[in-house]
């Protein structure tokens, strides 16, 4: 991928990542070397079914908690935060 | 103010795709919502470069009137003509809004529902397979369609079914060093398989095809990972064919065993399942009547399968019947197809024996496997240990407990997705009237800019 080719700039965990119109978040989570969320004993996790399905991809998108990155697309500017331990790893409304 | 339409389409793959098509073609309102940014489903992804079949229903799907909700999750049906959906994700515009303002929620009625909503993967569990950079074999590829760089990395691709070649073969083509691909299925078993497959109409998932542009990469059958190493992320695999096991340092791993269906929307409905999937009459109408189901979830039969499927669904549901019956008479002879492929990638019991004491099953809560052999049923194992009770639901534990220990999850209850608190308000009750006004809207809008 040619630099000129990554015209989106974003940051994950503060450091500016610069990426290619299309790629989703998760993509840019993995380029940036970062996992995406601790898991409830606090290991790292990163994506697993890239599909919306594992719900391993979870991060903080400009301060809004448990989006999943993988069906994401990068916006110019977005600040992603990872690994964020949450006690309701779940979101509002699990069964 | 209510917004309804002729035919709504859940799923935007191949089968979505075709039946939405069909459907508007034959003159019907139609909806179609997918919870991806674009349509495709699994292997029409953008990032890579569409087959000429993929573009031509594109095209159609642009030049259609097909009204489409792109980036939204259908969360609960509470009946078979109304479906909830809500929109994926955040406002950029508001950093500090609380989450709920940053959801929208939509109330969609139609006189008949066309499901096609795919299959995922089916996951393993085995001692290192939470460290980040284990993926699924399809999960790998997907990151790939979405931008991650995999120009000379190490990659080891290993599961069971036609999905492992396909992804070698595109991660080779972008220059991936695909260290081995291993197939946990016995090489007679694939030779079986592959014989029968050459009197099939269509070379599903191209094999041959595939093999041959990933002939420098060992393709080992009876062959899978027993153990992933590293410390924040993977560094290693180790892998057992036979008695010989060896350890092939790596970047990535994608590992999947095949695909199961997602049934969960048909079978929240009250659809009849059988055998794991979404039992149809010849036109693909489900036991609800007026509710349709096309592609994965009816059997695991490849794109073209689920592009007959798709158009079948259409034309009954729309009631064009004589077309649907002539399309019928050859999804038919597909289906010895499907069977035989199911039959292929049967696991291999010794797979049982790939977690340890302590490795974890249930990804959402941390859940180990000693804590949960001791139960005899999901039902117990989810109250005792909290397995399955995470915001997957058990799409990824639920499908390994089953091979792992034979049991059968539970019926299942909305919402199917987490979903946010105002979404879950009855969109009727007039709290929440605004919200459903605005999704109306959008809703709307999209439909006015569709020529
Ligand atoms: C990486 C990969 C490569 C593949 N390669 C091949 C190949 O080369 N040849 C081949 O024949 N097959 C291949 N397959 C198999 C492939 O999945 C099918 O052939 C094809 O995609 C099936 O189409 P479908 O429309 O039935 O389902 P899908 O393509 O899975 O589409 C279903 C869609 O529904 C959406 N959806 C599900 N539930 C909801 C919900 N509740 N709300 C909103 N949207 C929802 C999903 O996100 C998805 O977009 C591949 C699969 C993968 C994962
Ligand atoms: S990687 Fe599984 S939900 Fe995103």
């Amino acid at each position: 991928m040619s630099e000129v080719a990554r015209s989106i700039s974003l940051t994950v965990n503060g450091t500016i990542i610069r990426v290619a119109p299309g790629t989703t978040i998760a993509a840019a989570v993995l380029l940036a070397g970062e996992a995406t969320r601790a898991s409830v004993g606090g290991e790292p996790r990163g994506p697993l079914c890239g599909m919306g399905i594992c719900f391993e991809c979870r991060v903080t998108i400009d301060g809004v908690p448990h989006q999943r990155s993988c069906q994401m697309l990068c916006i110019p500017g977005i600040r992603v935060t990872t690994r964020e331990v949450t006690e309701d790893s779940g979101g509002p409304a699990t069964p | 103010m209510k917004w309804s339409i002729d035919i709504l389409v859940v799923g935007a793959g191949p089968a979505g795709i075709a039946a939405a098509v069909t459907a508007a073609e034959a003159g019907q309102h139609v909806g179609l919502v997918d919870d991806n940014p674009v349509p495709g489903g699994q292997i029409w992804r953008s990032g890579a470069p569409l087959p000429v079949t993929a573009r031509r229903w594109q095209a159609r799907l642009d030049a259609s009137s097909v009204v489409r909700l792109e980036g939204w999750r259908v969360f609960d049906c509470p009946e078979p003509n109304v479906v909830r959906a809500e929109r994926n994700g955040f406002k950029p515009a508001h950093p500090d809004a609380g989450i709920d303002e940053n959801r929208d929620c939509a109330e969609l009625r139609c006189r008949a529902l066309i499901l096609a909503t795919g299959a995922r993967e089916r996951f393993l569990p085995f001692p290192g397979w939470t460290l980040p950079n284990v993926m699924g074999a399809g999960g790998l590829d997907a990151m790939v369609r979405g931008g991650l760089p995999i120009a000379g990395k190490r990659a080891v691709i290993a599961g069971t079914g036609p999905l492992l070649l396909a992804v070698a073969a595109h991660l080779a083509a972008r220059q991936a060093k695909v260290e081995v691909v291993c197939e946990q299925a016995p090489l007679s078993r694939l030779a079986r398989f592959a014989a029968g497959m050459l009197t099939e109409p269509a070379k599903l998932w191209q094999g041959a095809r595939y093999r041959i542009t990933t002939r420098h990469t060992p393709y080992r059958t009876g062959c899978w990972p027993i153990a992933a190493h590293g410390r924040d992320r993977l560094e290693a695999v180790t892998l057992q064919q036979g008695r010989n096991r060896w350890e092939v340092p790596c970047d990535y791993l994608g590992c999947g065993f095949h695909l199961v269906p997602n049934i969960e929307l048909p079978d929240l409905l009250g659809c009849r399942i059988e055998d794991g999937f979404v039992a149809t009459d010849a036109l693909l109408q489900t036991s609800v009547p007026g509710v349709y189901c096309a592609g994965e979830p009816t059997g695991i039969g490849g794109v073209e399968l689920s592009l007959l499927e798709g158009q079948i669904a259409a034309l009954a549901a729309s009631g064009n019947v004589d077309r649907a019956r002539s399309l019928a008479r050859q999804r038919r002879r597909r289906l010895g197809f499907v069977r035989a492929l199911q039959q292929a990638c049967a696991l291999d019991p010794q797979l049982r024996e790939l977690p340890q004491e302590d490795t974890v099953v249930c990804r959402c809560e941390d859940v180990r496997h000693r804590e949960l052999h001791e139960h005899a049923t999901w039902r117990q194992a989810k109250l005792h240990t909290r397995c399955g009770m995470g915001p997957c639901q058990g799409r990824v534990c639920g499908a390994a407990a089953e091979f792992l220990f034979g049991w059968h999850a539970g019926s299942v209850r909305p919402p199917l997705f987490p979903a946010s608190v105002s979404s879950l308000v009855s969109p009727r009750e007039p709290a929440l009237a605004d919200e459903s006004l605005v999704a109306a809207n959008a809703f709307h809008e999209n439909a006015k800019e569709t020529p």
